[in-house]
């Protein structure tokens, strides 16, 4: 069953495929209903490499990963560990053999503490107080600093994304599974987690990776194997690629440059902001101060900015999720919107895309027809009529998002929760862009999105605006915001600094901005 | 006797059955399931226990058979809800319109018959004490009982790896899942002991509280249970003063009448309902306190992907 990748040599690899091989995985096939999640995937994971496992959204990686762990059976296909045939039935035998996962989604317990967070995970015997001891000294000797006695529910996402890691260290894993770990770091927590998966790698451990992030594969994987639609199609050493050779490999086709077009001839501004300001509306929340900004049709419009420095106060104001407090500060196409709830702005054409597509963005339990009339109920698509809902129209709105979007779903007219993260994305936009909305602003448009599916979204957003439409970006992601940008605002500390044309700011700039060290110039918003 | 000492002594005897019912439902919540059958269990409870002590003339006894047919009911709601994944919802209240008629059907053959007392203990030395004495230690079984349970589930809970699981696949059954916990046999215990206690709470009304079976004479008992485990937050200690605190108000409610003041007893009756309606408000504005106290998988069905 192996011969997949012995008639595909890893080009350059070897450099370092020497460790004992701990976990062979030998044509793997899992079937779902019509969808062949894995066919025939073989896979080799030696003690000190870190291995990568590419793919795009729905490529078949987290149900391989979910084999291995013994989460999911397959329907064919063995496992070997250290060259003796195993089954693998539950994540508890799992763990019994030296596998640990870091999971992608936290599998935390938010109402307990992370002593017995990680005490769940360990087999039992172990008290409390001597455990809290252990946490404290791994955690220390890792560089992941943790308070054992901490409520999950307090924590931040880095901070839970430390619990996970944590917990699998304490059970001394052979072998690691990691389902896009950095998806939720800063750059330098991120830093700080390559440094413990160097130290783990040098003390024999395996790694398994999975990222979309292909620089940082690039950086600290040895080997990667890439998935396509439930097959390997290659395994090589990310070293000796590069992120765009990478990207092809895992869409099957070159990923294209997007093309921007020439700017449509300047229309008016469709969407202003006039001072708009905004008292902090919770513990945690950034207050907005003096925002002047204005977006005209024809133009993507991009606000960068490290998490947490007011976007998504800002985009709740934008959306009309909160009012603002002078009506005149939010101008869409001319009227005074301030004041105006969700639905009023989406009767004006706006769309909106929150920054969580799954519970915001979309309701999980919710088919996805249903979840298209929630947002279009009273935008006069025909929807409601007489107070009846057509539910055919929804369904048929539906496929035509999916067919146009290339939303891929294992049967017709899924709950929303069954979708992957990238082709929810890619529904959750598409619900708004077939509206051909006047203004449409997006939180995060790629968010765990792959490399394909981004291109796609990105694409799709610029040609939205050549259309005349007023596009406004919020990301982190300064690639996408160069990409798509014609000019880009900085968000810091709730302050936006005026809007440059994309072309004359370098990434040092924005970097500076987004430090907040030009503060005090955000009142020019008009001029650029 | 004096007054208050009786007033004290019938307080407990309104209080024991809530706080059995009680005790149970908050380990079958802890766990993520919300079994609103409380009230059914009960009341099969207290017609099998009086049944079991008239057959063998023992009120222990009686009190088993009420611990058993809270159990058999108990794993009635199991079956459907975590096997066949059922509407929880929708079984629990089925459970108690269930458990309704089959124990009037049952105890139609014992209306009116005097029944079997469990007998107060008397602690040689100690119940004869002044005051205290009959209070503290002149108490039958039962209410002891539910004092060690009380003490006993807070400390299995909090302080036991048992207990870590039953909390733990009540916030995240899917987590508690992917670390290899098995969520349907940890809820099956929990099911199983709510069933036992909300059992013996019938038992007690029918062995104890009045020796005698009369239709219906759970009287809602089971629904103040349930309120009552909301109330308490999902912790045993408030539970158990939320269950002396109703069971002062039940009592409160013949004192007032019998002494002419002038409160509606329908607005008594009422009055757990309103406390819990009042504790609801208070912790849903603390979203923190919400989310460390309640069990956030209450009620939602659990269906391992495989």
């Amino acid at each position: 069953m192996t011969q997949d990748h012995e008639t595909n040599p890893p080009p350059g690899a070897g450099t370092r495929r020497s460790g004992e091989v701990l976990l062979e995985a030998r044509g793997i096939t899992k079937q779902f209903g019509d969808v062949r999640a894995n066919d025939d995937v073989s896979l080799v994971l030696r003690a000190g490499e870190i291995h990568a496992l590419l793919g795009e959204n729905g490529a078949g990686k987290s149900t391989l990963v979910k084999i291995l762990y013994g989460a999911l059976e397959p329907n064919a296909g063995t496992l070997h560990w250290r060259g003796a045939p195993v089954r693998i039935s539950s994540p508890a035998e799992a763990r019994a053999l030296g596998i640990g996962m870091v999971f992608q989604h936290f599998s935390l317990f938010e109402a307990l503490t992370v002593a017995e967070n990680i005490a769940l995970a360990l087999p039992g015997g172990t008290p409390l107080r001597d455990l809290s001891k252990r946490i404290r000294s791994v955690s220390q000797d890792y560089g992941l600093a943790l308070d054992p006695d901490a409520i999950v529910a307090d924590l931040p996402v880095g901070i839970r994304q430390r619990i996970e890691i944590v917990r699998c260290l304490l059970q001394e894993p052979k072998l690691i599974i990691m389902d896009e770990p950095t998806s939720v770091l800063t750059p330098q927590e991120a830093d700080q987690l390559f440094l413990t998966l160097e130290r783990l790698t040098a003390e024999g451990c395996a790694i398994l990776y999975i990222s979309h992030r292909l620089e940082e594969v690039k950086r600290i994987c040895h080997h990667a194997t890439i998935m396509r639609h439930g097959k390997v199609v290659m395994e090589c050493d990310p070293a000796q690629e590069t992120a765009g050779s990478l990207a092809r490999l895992m869409v099957g086709s070159a990923v294209h440059d997007l093309k921007r077009g020439a700017q449509a001839a300047e229309g008016g501004p469709r969407l202003e902001l006039r001072g708009l300001s905004a008292p902090p509306d919770g513990p945690f929340s950034v207050a907005l101060q003096d925002i002047n900004l204005s977006v005209t049709g024809g133009e993507v419009v991009a606000i960068a900015g490290i998490a947490g420095n007011g976007q998504g106060e800002l985009f709740d104001l934008l959306s009309g999720e909160r009012r603002a407090q002078d009506s005149g500060a939010i101008v869409i196409d001319g009227t005074a919107s301030g004041h105006l709830g969700i639905t009023l702005r989406r009767r004006q054409g706006c769309g909106f895309v929150p920054e969580e597509r799954l519970g915001h963005g979309a309701v999980p339990g919710l088919r996805l027809s249903e979840n298209i009339v929630l947002t279009r109920h009273g935008t006069g698509d025909g929807l409601v009529r007489g107070g009846m809902l057509d539910m055919g129209l929804a369904r048929r709105m539906e496929q035509r998002i999916k067919s146009n979007f290339d939303v891929r779903m294992s049967h017709d007219d899924p709950e929303a929760r069954a979708l992957s993260g990238g082709n929810l994305q890619k529904f959750v936009i598409g619900r708004e862009l077939d509206r051909t909305p006047g203004v449409l602003v997006v939180n995060q448009p790629t968010w765990g999105v792959d490399a394909g599916a981004a291109a796609l979204i990105r694409q799709e957003l610029i040609d939205l605006s050549r259309q005349g439409s007023a596009v406004l970006v919020i990301s982190q992601d300064l690639d996408e915001i160069f990409e798509v940008a014609d000019r880009i605002a900085v968000i810091s500390r709730g302050h936006l600094s005026p809007a440059e044309p994309a072309a004359q700011l370098t990434r040092e700039r924005i970097g500076l901005l987004m430090g907040g060290l030009e503060e005090g110039q955000g009142k020019a918003g008009h001029a650029a | 006797m004096g007054g208050y000492e009786s007033i004290i002594l019938t307080v407990i005897t309104a209080a024991t059955p809530l706080l059995l019912a009680a005790i149970g439902e908050l380990v079958v919540e802890r766990s993520g399931v919300l079994n609103l059958g409380v009230e059914g269990m009960m009341i099969v409870g207290a017609v099998l226990g009086f049944a079991g002590a008239q057959a063998t003339g023992s009120a222990y006894i009686g009190a088993l058979c009420a611990l058993g047919a809270g159990m058999g009911l108990a794993l009635l709601f199991g079956f459907l809800t975590l096997h066949l994944v059922a509407n929880q919802v929708a079984t629990g209240l089925a459970l108690t319109l269930l458990g309704l008629g089959l124990a009037g059907m049952i105890g139609e053959a014992f209306v009116g018959q005097p029944g079997i007392r469990l007998e107060r203990l008397h602690i040689p030395g100690l119940s004869t004490l002044p005051f205290i004495g009959p209070v503290l230690f002149g108490q039958d079984l039962l209410v002891y009982l539910s004092l060690a349970l009380v003490a006993g589930v807070s400390f299995v809970l909090f302080r036991t790896r048992a207990g870590l699981i039953i909390r733990a696949v009540g916030d995240n059954h899917g987590s508690a899942h992917a670390l290899g916990v098995s969520v349907i046999r940890v809820r099956y215990f929990a099911v199983l002991f709510g069933g036992a206690c909300a059992g013996l709470a019938g038992g007690y009304l029918s062995l104890a509280y009045t020796p005698q079976w009369v239709e219906g004479m759970t009287a809602g008992r089971g629904w103040i249970a349930l309120a009552l485990v909301v109330f308490s937050t999902w912790r045993p200690l408030r539970l158990l003063a939320g269950a002396y605190l109703f069971g002062a108000v039940g009592i409160l409610q013949f004192h007032a009448q019998a002494g002419g003041v002038a409160i509606p007893s329908q607005f008594l009756t009422a009055l757990p309902y309103l406390a819990t309606i009042v504790v609801l408000v208070i912790i849903s504005r603390n979203r923190v306190l919400t989310r460390i106290n309640t069990p956030a998988c209450l009620g939602q069905p659990f269906v391992p992907d495989r």
